[in-house]
């Protein structure tokens, strides 16, 4: 029941709707009070041994330009990609089934074991790969069962990439179907009807239209890998570092402040310009639609 | 469905429950290293981690913080939300932005900022940090939830208190806020088991003394290799398992996830 919304109880009493968004005010302020401590420190120069910044300085952007730090932020675009791209393609399928399987026990069971990851926390998820990677973990004795050997999995790319492709995977499915439950099952049928082949009908008609929703969940999954820590940190073992990693690093063992938030606001201006990329795409696509 | 696709769907399935499965297999290992399959069987990694006094103590702020950031979350949310839906005034975009803006801001910078905020200002890192730090960081989805209900009200039940001369501070308490129920219930959840999960910000603004259960657990992985956290996660995925029952019964699975899904971490 989509109900008819009035704004007479703001009329009638906008002193008192005022006063409740108070606290609010205080507490977006203060988030953005923290945002701003962050720029401030970025431009102020590293004291060895002091907590305390020195004086005014672009020495922490200019130090940027290092290949230490340049190949961490190609490095972490890349697992970002690399993991939106992958959570897309084991995602389609999962939303898919979740759309069109006609058995509701099904259903529930495939929604069940898809979100409960989501509310596990990263620290039990990610502990829970270490388990599996490991030099005498889980798909090691599976490989060693089989008599393939032993693999190097912990602490590598691919091992990273799997971590962080099941954190974004209940949100990209959740996502992906939403965007698919819009879709009308007859149109694909009708193509089908009209003699077209059921991949053909997939790739000429579903896939196109669920364009926007791919794009959308893409983003998404793109902006909570580049905010994951633990997995690239535990997972990694210091081999695989995304800027998270670097910007904790400079904090807390070199206890270069500073430096550690000019990184953390190019990392920011990073993802700025590639989240507005994707957004301006977006847009392109629901607009040719 | 086609074979193809259910076995598709089967692999992919395995692959998300994979981490949490062996995770409880493990947990019942006798031996004091990770080594799969075990060989013997035993519960002792549950009695160490039970008592294992940095968790015990990580539990404990935990849930402080869980309740305090939940609580507080959930009140300045309805509040925001109520005053974005029925008020237009100036500054109405802006008061948006700062709630929505934490969804998009990683939280390791959150908690970075926080900190530096609060070195600068000369505060102490105490519990009262941790609280501020997840009140912002869970704010964004109790105010979706509680605008969605908002939005989905019908406001003529309003405008009927309002016109047969109910003030407006009592049509707020008897008939907006009972209909927004259900949407503050989802979000308060929601915000809770946001913050009792939440880990990088609070590895930033946690001190020895004040670190959450995530982060005592980060600093045990670290260290040590036993079952201890394998035990620990079996505790938590059952826990987990079974308030998500309970949300589902109570609530609807829908309804929650309405809340969640453009999400951040």
């Amino acid at each position: 029941m989509a109900g008819e919304n009035s704004t007479a109880l703001g009329h009638g009493a906008p002193g008192l709707l005022r006063g409740l968004a108070l606290p609010a005010w205080l507490c977006g302020l203060a988030f953005a009070a923290a945002l701003l401590a962050i720029f401030q420190y970025a431009l102020r120069a590293h004291v060895p041994g002091e907590l305390e910044p020195g004086g005014f300085t672009f020495q922490n952007f200019v130090a940027q330009a290092h290949p230490l730090y340049i190949g961490v932020f190609w490095d972490t675009l890349l697992l970002c990609a690399g993991t939106a791209i992958l959570s897309l393609l084991a995602g389609y399928p999962l939303a898919w089934a979740i759309l069109r399987t006609r058995s509701r026990l099904a259903r529930s069971f495939i929604l069940a074991i898809v979100i409960t990851p989501l509310f596990l926390g990263e620290i039990v998820r990610t502990y829970g790969w270490i388990v599996v990677l490991g030099n005498s973990g889980f798909l090691n004795a599976a490989l060693a069962w089989f008599g393939l050997g032993r693999a190097e999995m912990l602490f590598t790319t691919g091992g990273v990439l799997a971590a962080l492709v099941h954190v974004t995977l209940p949100i990209v499915v959740i996502m992906l179907a939403a965007g698919l439950a819009h879709i009308e099952p007859e149109l694909e049928r009708a193509a089908q009807s009209l003699g077209a082949t059921p991949a053909r009908g997939f790739f000429t008609v579903t896939l196109p239209l669920s364009l926007p929703g791919i794009l959308a969940a893409g983003t998404t999954a793109f902006a909570w890998t580049f905010s994951a820590f633990a997995t690239p940190q535990l997972v990694g073992g210091g081999k695989v570092n995304m800027i998270s990693n670097l910007v904790y690093q400079l904090g807390f063992a070199s206890f270069n402040f500073p430096f550690a938030a000019a990184l953390a606001v190019s990392g920011l201006a990073l993802t700025a310009v590639t989240l507005a990329a994707l957004s301006l795409l977006t847009r392109r696509v629901e607009q040719r639609l | 469905m086609r074979w193809w696709l259910r076995i598709l769907v089967l692999l992919l399935l395995g692959f998300i429950a994979m981490p949490a499965i062996v995770a409880c297999i493990v947990a019942f290992d006798a031996r004091s290293i990770l080594n799969f399959p075990p060989q013997a069987w035993s519960t002792r990694w549950f009695e160490r981690a039970l008592s294992y006094p940095d968790f015990r103590d990580g539990a404990w702020n935990s849930l402080l913080v869980m309740l305090s950031a939940s609580v507080i979350a959930t009140l300045l949310g309805a509040g925001a939300a109520l005053t974005l839906e029925k008020l237009e005034f100036r500054g109405k975009r802006t008061l948006e932005a700062l709630v929505m803006a934490p969804l998009v801001v990683p939280h390791f910078v959150v908690g970075l900022g926080f900190l530096t905020l609060f070195a600068q200002s000369g505060l102490p890192r105490g519990l009262p940090l941790l609280v501020l730090c997840h009140v912002v960081l869970v704010l964004p989805f109790v105010v979706r939830s509680v605008w969605i209900s908002l939005k989905s009200l019908d406001g003529r039940l309003e405008d009927a208190a309002l016109s047969l001369g109910a003030p407006p501070g009592r049509v707020l308490r008897q008939v907006t806020l009972p209909l927004l129920l259900p949407g503050l219930a989802g979000g308060w959840l929601f915000a809770a088991i946001l913050s009792f999960t939440e880990f990088s910000a609070s590895l930033f603004v946690s001190t020895q003394r004040t670190q959450t259960l995530p982060v005592a657990m980060y600093n045990y992985v670290r260290e040590y290799a036993d079952p201890s956290i394998a035990a620990l996660s079996a505790i938590w995925i059952v826990t987990t398992m079974l308030l998500i029952l309970a949300a589902d019964r109570w609530l609807g699975l829908s309804r929650v996830l309405g809340t969640e899904v453009p999400g951040g971490r």
